[in-house]
């Protein structure tokens, strides 16, 4: 690993501004990221600015939401109590993600801004165009099986490996950010982006944003949840299709519905057209197919991961059932 | 405070091998206002080869397994390499180094981490502990008589970070079930396949109620 410089923040204008200063700077918190992709040299900043010491790892129960700081653990998140009453979802997928080991050290905010697993971004004797632009992309025609089937382009097929955000894309969460232009508030749809010609950019934040809190509005989305993970090993492995349901039933009618997927796209994918076929209708495995199948438009695989074609529709109808259940 | 003889822009004027540039990079004032004064004064006196090599380090003052150390270390150590190369607790293993086996383990203020993604750096004042740090005397903790006991090993690389995390696991109270231990447990890996035994073992500890 390249030596670097290291800073510790004391507020988190100073970490701004601090990072601002410095062209090849980064922000660390959990590190379980970042540490990794310094030891691989995928990255190589000369200044890190540590901003563990500031106020921003409180849960905070508000009026019609909860706010979750940015430094919050992921297993302090998955753990709370009221986070479990109130927002089960987010708890299961939390859960769900890496070991104990880690979920103890990486936060909500570095959560977001981990990187793709795909092996060719890890790799730096390899093409890939979101580590080095107008290299190439090596898993187009290569080893793919983690790959997308939404939303790529010629220039990137990764997707982003975070199951934590899958319920907050379900959840309809707001990320709070600041920076050097000030305060700002994201839709967390809106947060993660596609690859399109720039796969290099991850997300929407600007250069030298950090992520302070994160948003979720109250819901009704209590008892009927689900977070389905399908991974090579039973735990401790990334998904190959997750999907995140919340189902909101009324004597086994559906009256509200929040659908998503991990491990398919570049971003948390929303499934809009399915829960909107949803709406309204009363629980069966014949609808719960129907909207599966629905999800799928637009679905495309490149070899490696043709089999998520159908373990896709398969997984979201296993989920959206046993949600029903609970 | 800073004479012209520290005068960073100066300093790689004069040599331009890779560690005057890493000094221009991080920025030699700032280091030299964090220096003491032996070393300002050493500055003064021409001292550059030893200053460069102190301004590469930053000082940390840790406490392992009940002992305080006032270290100087490179920004880049892990904690694992901290504990083994510096510290010689060799205990504590490095099995993958990126966060995929859990052979590195260890405490840190009560919570179980990954040493190998753990900046030293930014483990100011914190208390470790690692498998060294379990016995009591002559008397090894609970959790490695259980080991012992049921066989949770074979080469035993894995073990410390085993132990380590089978402790943590019973703490967190997330050892109710075998079930339930062995999703607790599934960042450490062990290539020998010992994990029956191992389940057995913490079983065991959390049943019989001993204060870890």
């Amino acid at each position: 690993m390249k030596n670097f410089q290291i800073i510790k923040a004391l507020s988190s204008s100073s970490a701004v501004s601090n990072i601002s200063k410095e062209k090849e700077a980064m922000f660390i918190a959990g590190g379980t990221n970042l540490v990794d992709l310094m030891k691989k040299n995928v990255v190589a900043p000369d200044k890190l600015v540590d901003i563990t010491g500031l106020d921003l790892a409180k849960i905070e129960f508000l009026t019609g939401k909860v706010s979750i700081g940015a430094l919050a653990k992921n297993s302090q998140v998955a753990e709370d109590a009221s986070i479990k009453e109130k927002y089960p979802l987010l708890a299961l997928a939390l859960a769900a993600g890496a070991s104990q080991q880690i979920r103890h050290m990486a936060t909500v905010g570095g959560n977001m801004l981990q990187k793709t697993r795909c092996s060719y971004f890890y790799n730096t004797d390899m093409p890939c165009n979101k580590r080095t632009p107008k290299s190439g992309c090596g898993a187009i025609g290569g080893s793919n099986r983690m790959a997308a089937i939404f939303g790529a382009s010629d220039s990137c097929i990764a997707v982003h490996p975070s199951d934590m955000c899958v319920a907050l894309a379900a959840l309809d969460a707001a990320v709070l950010v600041e920076g050097p232009k000030g305060k700002r508030q994201i839709k967390f749809t809106d947060f993660h982006r596609l690859p399109g010609n720039t796969p290099e950019k991850d997300n929407t934040l600007e250069s030298k944003e950090l992520i302070t809190s994160i948003e979720i509005p109250d819901n009704n989305f209590t008892k009927n949840v689900h977070y389905l993970k399908v991974r090579d090993r039973t735990s401790y492995a990334f998904a190959l299709v997750s999907v995140a349901v919340a189902l909101d039933l009324k004597n086994n009618v559906i009256n509200d519905v929040r659908l998503a997927m991990g491990g398919v796209a570049h971003k948390p994918w929303r499934l809009t057209e399915a829960e909107e076929f949803l709406k309204g209708k009363t629980v069966s495995e014949e609808i719960f197919r129907k909207a599966a199948d629905l999800s799928m438009k637009g679905a495309k695989a490149y070899g490696g991961n043709d089999f998520k074609l159908t373990l896709g529709p398969n997984a979201i109808t296993e989920a959206l059932t046993i949600a029903a259940s609970k | 405070m800073a004479s012209k003889k520290t005068n960073p822009d100066k300093v790689t004027e004069n040599d331009s091998n890779s560690r005057r540039d890493f000094i221009k990079k991080s920025g030699l004032l700032t280091a030299l206002a964090l220096a003491p004064p032996s070393l300002v004064m050493a500055s003064e006196n021409k001292w550059d080869e030893k200053i460069a090599e102190y301004l590469e380090t930053v000082p940390l003052s840790i406490e392992v397994n009940g002992k305080k150390h006032n270290l100087n270390i490179e920004p880049r150590t892990t904690l694992l390499d901290l504990l083994r190369e510096q510290l010689q607790l060799t205990g504590t293993k490095k099995g993958c180094d990126h966060g995929q086996c859990g052979a590195c383990t260890v405490h840190v203020n009560g919570t179980r981490i990954l040493s190998c993604l753990t900046l030293a750096t930014m483990q100011q004042n914190a208390q470790v502990t690692t498998i060294e740090g379990l016995v009591k005397g002559k008397k090894l903790h609970p959790m490695q008589e259980a080991f012992i006991k049921h066989d949770g090993f074979q080469c035993g690389y894995c073990t410390p970070g085993q132990i380590m995390s089978g402790i943590a696991c019973i703490k967190e109270g997330h050892a109710n079930s075998r079930e339930e231990i062995r999703e607790y447990m599934s960042g450490n890996i062990c290539r020998c396949g010992a994990y029956h035994n191992i389940v057995d073992a913490i079983t065991e500890v959390k049943e019989g109620g001993k204060e870890l």
